[in-house]
């Protein structure tokens, strides 16, 4: 007669997922999220766009045309040249005058875009919602 | 005479065995604050500004980014002016909230920039958020 199979386990294995190096493993992972994590990093000055071929009829007495030319030299008006310094203090008086105010912005097809950048900014920091962007001529 | 000898022996040893513990929630932390920088153009040096919003929708967003060189890129492709209008158009039927974030070289031309726009407002893409670093 044959001899009968044992069934019976010989050895127990052990069955533990080691966990020692865990913490290495999460550390690696984390090292690799520090290096390449860039915090919400899509920042700039909103503006909203009119539609294509819109145009308004607006009284002269309620637009502000500020002219940036190809220096950075700022003028407002046609008749008054601003320092960047002195522009948002400028642009707040005249807003007080009138609530009405539309301020257009219209530069020159040289002006380098930091010049037009820092105009944007001190007006849209004087609290003025009406900003147009004229397209140069 | 006092006697100096120390007493009992105070083990010393930092317990470790939290130590993946925190290791996982500074992971976790990390990989839910973790926005990957999608397209890059190098030599783009953004103007500062102090009035800045963040964009709080990035899925929203598309990129057009405009050299010192008069290049002007979509998302990561070189594009020429012409063709903003219609790639604009396509994206907006596909996303009508979509917001174009003009990453532009503050030594490039206003009149390029102007004239990008000008396709913008063709292609009714119309709200728009000139990129720029926080003013130190």
């Amino acid at each position: 007669m044959a001899k009968k199979a044992s069934l019976q386990r010989r050895n127990k294995s052990n069955a533990e997922i080691p966990t020692s190096s865990m913490a290495d493993i999460a550390f690696l992972l984390i090292v690799f999220f520090l290096v390449t994590t860039t915090m919400n990093q899509d920042k700039g000055i909103g503006m909203q766009l009119p539609p294509a071929g819109e145009s308004k009829k607006i009284q002269k007495k309620n637009i502000c045309n500020i002219w940036v030319n190809a220096e950075g030299r700022i003028l407002i008006n046609l008749e008054e040249e601003v320092p960047v310094s002195q522009l948002r203090r400028n642009v707040e008086g005249r807003l007080r005058e009138n609530q009405k105010l539309i301020i257009s912005l219209k530069a020159d097809d040289e002006t380098p875009y930091n010049s037009f950048i820092r105009v944007l900014d001190q007006i849209k920091l004087t609290g003025a919602e009406r900003i147009s962007l004229a397209t140069p001529e | 005479m006092p006697d100096f000898t120390r007493k009992s022996n105070i083990g010393s040893s930092i317990p470790t065995s939290s130590m993946a513990d925190i290791a996982f929630l500074l992971l976790i932390f990390f990989m839910v604050s973790t926005v990957f920088v999608r397209y890059r153009v190098t030599g783009i040096v953004l103007p500062r500004a102090e009035k800045i919003e963040e964009i709080k929708f990035r899925r929203h967003i598309t990129y057009l980014w405009v050299s010192a060189d008069r290049k002007v890129f979509i998302d990561d492709k070189v594009a020429r002016v012409e063709q903003i209008a219609g790639v604009f158009y396509q994206r907006r039927v596909e996303n009508p909230r979509l917001i174009v974030s003009m990453k532009c070289d503050q030594r490039a031309p206003y009149g390029l920039v102007a004239s990008v726009l000008e396709e913008l407002r063709k292609a009714d893409a119309l709200r728009v958020n000139f990129a720029t670093d926080k003013m130190r």
